[in-house]
């Protein structure tokens, strides 16, 4: 069931639900104002040609963000990696 | 009595809030800075109902916290001007996060209206909105609209004024939201004592100030500090139930107060508001389609590239005409006013200060109308956000972000730039420090006025490898601004990277009419400093090269030799005539057949004939000319600064002519060679046809390829040209960075130059 990982280690094409934030000042911020709070669904839809940033699926939105700042939000997976078209 | 109402347009970036305020006011709008920092201000006029409405378009904020500029402006403007109400464009696709801002709206307790923006997409991502009910569980005005379109935008102003009009008079109502057991009672303590002391409450509901404490908002306790001794007790309490939070919850307020305002969010949402059909979101999934290919690890880069390189292309190649009539305009301006004016100093003010300066900076419209529509063509299609995405891990190495990338390539990434709308495309940079350090190296590109000097300079000494020569130096350019931005990234403009997280906005069409008042707000504010600022230095500059003025007994000395020659050359022509009118002119009519057809014979015709053929006299007279040039140039405060800097300069191998050429070209590169053609007597010298510069330049046993390479050297990188600078300072919002980019770079390019003229000629004299 539900594994916590940093958001980091998440495939592209997998879900998971935000358990942690960890972030301070403005970078916390910023994530809290994009809606990445604990409880969010999220979904990896892609990663930059260099592999950083991250492209990020909330709800009816995409966001990005780089590696190290995604290092600070750790998320709860309880599926398996969708098969990737 | 038609009341004057003030509407203020808030919401998210992205969320069609930017097209809602065109569509309202048209063109009946005003864009101007907020002092001291480079948020732009923007006004409107739109008529309701025969009512006169001020709409102020707040600027794109996701949050109302402190730590964007755009942010601060918005509250302040909120606060300070207290609009009759506030309209809050939402993107109804993402309404959960878009109603977070409007919460923190409805908290300071303005009256607010909401516009369910972008409702079609909304509709074919799958949603169901129920406007009525939202509206109904809020206690405020929702209209679904399609701002693009124009859809709803009517029904949404006058809901929004009639809600205004209702709270008229009335003291704000802050929406009050639970924010859990542990932060409830320290609020209601400090509310209590906020208004017992009425602390800040003049402008701020208690409520507000007491959140922001806890929030530990800087701007509002800046504000506290100064009102009184109770901000200290505030900061207190909000200390202690920090530490509270963190030791029972390993959180602290700011989370905590986040997840409650969401909280709040969904529960109002789930109450039958928003109904969500995954199964039939095509929107972002056609999005996400082109993204697979737009941000492909293989093809996202080539087509960037190509993309950037159309752009730049474009810019410049169409450019070229507009920029051609503009340069002719002004050249038949020019003229006319050369033939109006008589001879003598108001003309040479007129001509060569006035008409040329303002002239040089008007050619660059063009190519800012151009680039800009293209830039906003990128941005409002989304795509921008997607070359940042694919950059940034590049650009970040050297403390920048990955939309730094228009910037340097405008200027001169791809040779042949301009550093003028270079600087201006920063402004796509949300990033207050990597915009800055943007700004400051974007000129080290090699602009098109840098080629003519570069153009010289290798074909004399470096003829055999042209084009290694070229792009070494556009590489040069490229390194010295990556590692100079690091540079002032870990010193001067030292600070962690702003946070990356920002918004992929699905890919749109963008309108004709947003792209086209886009340009035009950039380019008419370019037009007006053009008129302003830049005429004064025009004139400045001018005056330093013309200052003092030659003293009577020089210019009188070459009078005579003016006179001497003349007198010798009329008495030939008077022979010449004479011989002519025997000779049925012959010579004549085979020189300047148009002239002998108009003219019977005699001598219009062979004046005319004698000026094409550059009779020995002629040419005397114009090296004359060229020579008093030359020591009037010499004479003038700019040619003493060059002698003068002589003694320092020559460390880099620049003797006094190459020095007056340089501080020439701080009004604009272009003048570097024609300044160096009249200081060598050559008189006036096309830029682009140097040839006559280019022997003198050769036969000058001062000139070795160490000194040329260290001049290029330092023409790449020295001081940007002064429209640059007026660009320099619009855009960082202070003379300070304008300063300190002209001296910084000046130093640096010197340093360089040094070293490679040194190094240069140890080698060859070794070699």
């Amino acid at each position: 069931m539900g594994k916590t990982i940093p958001l980091r280690q998440l495939a592209v094409g997998q879900r998971a639900r935000i358990a942690k934030v960890d972030a301070h000042g403005e970078l916390g911020r910023r994530i809290r104002d994009m809606g990445l709070i604990p409880g969010a669904e999220v979904e990896v839809v892609g990663r930059a040609p260099l592999r950083d940033p991250v492209a990020l699926r909330l709800k009816g939105f995409t966001l990005s963000l780089r590696n190290n700042e995604a290092d600070f939000i750790a998320v709860e997976t309880d599926a398996q990696p969708r098969p990737q078209e | 009595m038609s009341a004057n109402v003030i509407v203020a347009l808030a919401g998210n970036p992205n969320s069609g809030k930017t097209t809602a305020f065109n569509e309202y006011t048209g063109s009946r709008q005003h864009v101007g800075n907020y002092p001291g920092i480079t948020v732009e201000k923007k006004e409107g006029i739109a008529r309701v109902d025969g009512r006169e409405v001020r709409v102020v378009d707040l600027p794109g904020t996701y949050s109302l916290t402190a730590y964007t500029q755009e942010e601060v402006v918005a509250r302040r403007v909120l606060v300070e001007d207290r609009p009759d109400v506030v309209i809050d464009v939402l993107n109804a696709g993402a309404l959960e996060r878009n109603l977070y801002l409007a919460v923190q709206l409805m908290e300071l307790g303005i009256p607010v209206a909401l516009g369910l923006n972008m409702i079609d997409e909304a509709r074919k991502q799958g949603l169901r909105i129920d406007a009525a009910r939202l509206s109904q569980l809020l206690g405020l005005p929702v209209v679904e609209t399609v701002a693009r379109t124009g859809e709803g935008l009517k029904d949404l102003m006058s809901a929004a004024i009639a809600h205004g009009d209702a709270r008229r008079g009335t003291p704000w109502k802050p929406l009050e939201i639970s924010y859990g057991p542990d932060l409830d009672p320290v609020i209601a303590r400090m509310v209590e004592r906020i208004e017992a002391a009425r602390f800040l409450t003049d402008k701020y509901p208690a409520r507000w100030v007491a959140l922001k404490y806890l929030e530990s908002d800087e701007d509002m306790r800046t504000l506290g500090r100064a009102a009184g001794p109770l901000s200290a007790e505030l900061e207190a309490m909000a200390a202690e139930v920090a530490r509270h939070l963190d030791a029972t919850l390993n959180s602290y307020p700011e989370a905590v107060i986040a997840d409650y305002r969401y909280g709040y969010i969904s529960g109002v949402l789930r109450q039958g508001v928003l109904i969500r059909h995954d199964e039939l979101s095509q929107r972002l999934a056609a999005s996400d389609r082109m993204d697979r290919v737009l941000t492909n690890r293989v093809l996202g880069p080539v087509i960037m590239l190509a993309i950037l390189y159309g752009i730049y292309e474009v810019t410049f190649a169409i450019g070229e005409y507009p920029m051609g009539w503009v340069e002719a305009f002004f050249g038949w301006l020019n003229e006319t006013a050369s033939a109006a004016l008589p001879d003598g100093l108001l003309k040479s003010l007129v001509v060569s200060g006035i008409i040329d300066g303002v002239g040089g900076v008007m050619g660059f419209v063009p190519l800012i109308m151009l680039m800009f529509m293209m830039i906003a063509f990128l941005e409002d299609s989304g795509y921008m956000a997607r070359v940042a995405y694919m950059l940034d891990r590049v650009f970040r190495m050297f403390g920048l972000h990955g939309c730094s990338v228009m910037p340097y390539i405008v200027s001169g990434g791809i040779a042949g730039g301009c550093a003028v709308p270079g600087v201006m495309a920063a402004r796509t940079l949300r990033s207050p420090r990597e915009r800055l350090a943007t700004i400051l190296t974007a000129p080290f590109m090699t602009c098109g006025a840098k080629l003519p000097v570069f153009i010289l300079f290798v074909g004399v000494f470096f003829a055999e490898q042209q084009a290694q020569a070229m792009f070494a130096l556009t590489l040069l350019g490229w390194g010295m601004a990556l590692i100079v931005a690091r540079l002032l990234r870990s010193t001067v403009i030292k600070g962690e990277s702003t946070p990356f997280v920002m918004e992929l906005p699905p890919y749109r069409l963008p309108t004709l009419r947003g792209i086209l008042i886009h340009t035009w707000e950039r380019t008419w504010q370019y037009i007006k400093k053009a008129g302003t600022v830049i005429l004064a230095i025009s004139i400045l500059l001018w005056a330093a090269m013309t200052f003092p003025q030659l003293p009577e007994d020089k210019t009188a000395a070459f009078e005579e030799q003016r006179a001497a020659i003349t007198a010798q050359k009329e008495a030939v022509e008077a022979t010449a005539r004479q011989e002519a009118g025997s000779d049925a002119s012959g010579e004549a009519v085979a020189e300047a057949p148009a002239g002998a057809a108009d003219a019977p014979a005699g001598e219009p015709a062979g004046e005319e004939a004698a000026d094409e053929e550059e009779n020995p006299f002629d040419a005397q007279l114009a090296a004359i000319d060229a020579a008093e040039a030359a020591a009037g140039l010499e004479y003038s405060i700019a040619g003493r600064v060059g002698v003068a800097l002589e003694s320092v300069t020559k460390v880099a191998g620049f003797d006094w002519r190459t020095n007056i050429a340089l501080v020439g070209g701080f009004a604009a590169k272009e003048v570097i060679v024609s300044t160096l053609g009249t200081a060598y007597s050559l008189g006036e010298v096309d830029a682009e046809d140097a040839a006559p510069l280019a022997e003198q330049i050769k036969a000058d046993p001062h000139w070795t390829p160490a000194a040329a390479a260290a001049l290029m050297v330092f023409v790449l990188l020295y001081a940007p040209c002064f429209v640059t600078v007026v660009a320099i300072k619009q855009e960082s919002g202070s003379w300070g960075w304008a300063i300190f980019s002209t001296v910084f770079s000046t130093i640096l390019a010197f340093g360089l130059a040094v070293a490679v003229y040194q190094i240069g000629t140890s080698m060859l004299s070794g070699g």
